[in-house]
């Protein structure tokens, strides 16, 4: 019985034309994409090799290092923002809603799938100043504090962007981690109860801990992701005002298909590729069970 | 607090929809929150459909998605099957270079996916999505096909072989029904990740008549922008109705499915 289920011709039937289109859309384009990395020029107007200049481009360049610099604070900021709103919406699911909290994961899912473009059309609206006053300035208004201009600036553009991918994203974590909370055995709960903890105490001392793992998963999920962050920018600021939303994904686009500059296009993407790599690499040392349990 | 959370997430969508109802001079003179004064006013769509041409977007969109989704889940749960239930040399090789292929972020295959579709003339079609999409959500469906069958107990493929099926009617009558709702979830998950796409669809698309319904929803600012709000509500409206019918009726398997694939980020 063995053979048949180790039939050569039948392996490569099934996997092959798989292997075949993935090396070829994918595997050849990265090899190809770091081959770039030494040429100047484009599709249209043919290459010239240029040797390690890209590279030694990459590594002057200040508008890099701005876009190098706003990927990594992307996402460090929006994976703590988002994971924490996660942890206290899944908090709230399994100890506050309980049984009754199914209505209430979904709803807030909902956003999850949605997409990019249009909730960056719709917060442009929500967050609009002028010539229209839109509902969060408008709300300001209201209370006394007055509204503001948000895509004026880096700095709130910047808020702005965080905002609306943790309103899109939070349903995601609050479900991820809720499957890691449910997985706390009551009596374990019960004990501490009766030993004294509850509300906060028990949250710190009981609950924290024994989520650390799928909340250190969360992490490494949202950090691989969000360094990847391409749409929402694209379609919310477009990189600016300036270039001061401009991340790695955002500059290579703009660098490849604005200027045609394809191989300093690829040495960002490769720049890209390797803070990836970085991040993948924690996602399967520390975390590989718990993606198979799903 | 649950109320405050509820209205976090329903009522911009809420807002939406009233906005979209809205005319041009509702917009600019009344107030921010006011409703609008003609609920059955459907201008705003017939604009956005006709002269936005957010029908012919939809229809590229439906064009280049589902036959892209159709590949990469016939290649993805055939691959799966062989890599987990089939038994050979270096099949967790092989399933390690799938598996990197989650990782690798868009744009370091763009530029050289962009010439080769230049160089071959196949730019000015919807092949270089359908393409790109099938390729791009193999390592994922790869990847989750290749658990579900790990959960599959060996003793029924191993029952199978002894009754004499050959591998390909295993595979169809044994191994398929078994993951069937396995693969429906996958797809599911790979529809709204293909649906949703912005990049690959902005690159490969160069002319409006090609335009996805995210690449022409991203134009439409260009186009009517500061000018005409009405229609730009209506166009977001009409692309987040899409996803909501779909999540309406199928939200527990979605919700299933993408905390499956949070591998992607």
């Amino acid at each position: 019985m063995g053979h048949l289920l180790g039939d050569r011709r039948a392996i490569a039937l099934l996997l092959g034309p798989a292997l075949v289109v993935y090396t070829l859309v994918m595997l050849v384009p990265v090899a190809w994409s770091m081959g770039y990395t030494l040429f100047e020029g484009n599709a249209i107007s043919g290459f010239t090799f240029v040797g390690t200049e890209n590279l030694s481009r990459l590594v002057e360049d200040p508008n890099a290092r701005d876009a190098l610099w706003f990927t990594v604070r992307f996402a460090i900021v929006l994976t703590l923002v988002q994971v924490a709103v996660g942890y206290l919406l899944s908090l709230l699911y399994v100890f506050v809603l309980r049984r009754a909290s199914g209505v209430v994961r979904t709803l807030v899912f909902f956003p999850v799938v949605l997409p990019t473009v249009a909730v960056a059309l719709m917060f442009q609206q929500l967050f609009e100043s002028a010539p229209r006053t839109g509902p969060v300035n408008a709300l300001l208004e209201a209370v006394g504090i007055g509204g503001v201009d948000w895509f004026a600036s880096g700095s709130t553009s910047f808020w702005v962007i965080i905002l609306m991918e943790t309103w899109r994203s939070m349903g995601f974590y609050a479900v991820l981690l809720y499957a890691g909370l449910v997985d706390i055995p009551e009596e374990t709960l019960e004990s501490a109860r009766l030993d004294g903890a509850s509300g906060a105490r028990l949250v710190r001392h009981i609950v924290l801990p024994l989520s650390l793992p799928v909340l250190l998963s969360s992490v490494i999920f949202s950090i691989n992701g969000t360094l990847k962050v391409f749409d929402s920018v694209l379609a919310l600021t477009n990189g600016g005002p300036g270039s001061q939303t401009t991340p790695l994904t955002l500059y290579m686009y703009q660098t490849s298909f604005a200027y045609g500059e394809y191989g300093y296009g690829s040495s960002i993407a490769l720049l890209l590729t390797l803070l990836s790599l970085v991040a993948t690499l924690f996602i399967f040392r520390s975390s590989r069970r718990d993606l198979t349990k799903a | 607090m649950t109320a405050l959370i509820l209205t976090i997430v329903v009522y911009p969508l809420v807002w939406l929809v009233l906005g979209s109802l809205k005319t041009q001079p509702e917009f600019l003179n009344n107030a921010t929150f006011a409703l609008p004064e003609n609920w059955a006013n459907v201008d705003n769509y017939v604009t956005a459909i006709t002269d936005g041409n957010l029908g012919v977007y939809a229809r590229n969109s439906v064009l280049a998605v589902f036959p892209a989704l159709a590949l990469t889940i016939l290649l993805g749960v055939a691959a799966g099957f062989a890599l987990e239930v089939m038994v050979w040399k270096g099949r967790a090789t092989t399933l390690l270079l799938f598996l990197a292929g989650i990782m690798v972020p868009g744009q370091m295959i763009l530029l050289p996916l962009f010439t080769i579709y230049f160089e071959v003339g196949l730019t000015g079609s919807l092949w270089p999505l359908i393409i790109t999409y099938s390729a791009i959500g193999l390592p994922l469906t790869v990847f989750l096909m290749a658990t579900f069958f790990r959960g599959v107990p060996r003793e029924i493929f191993e029952a199978a072989t002894l009754d004499g099926a050959n591998i390909f009617r295993m595979f169809f009558s044994v191994g398929l029904p078994l993951v069937r709702n396995a693969i429906f979830t996958v797809a599911l998950v790979q529809f709204f990740f293909i649906w949703n796409d912005l990049l690959i669809a902005l690159t490969f698309t160069n002319r409006d008549e090609l335009r996805t319904i995210q690449v022409g929803l991203l134009n439409f600012r260009g186009q009517f922008g500061q000018v005409d709000y009405g229609p730009t509500f209506a166009a977001i409206c009409l692309n987040v109705f899409g996803t909501l019918a779909v999540y309406l009726f199928l939200n527990q398997r979605v919700m299933k499915g993408l905390t499956a694939g949070s591998v992607k980020g």
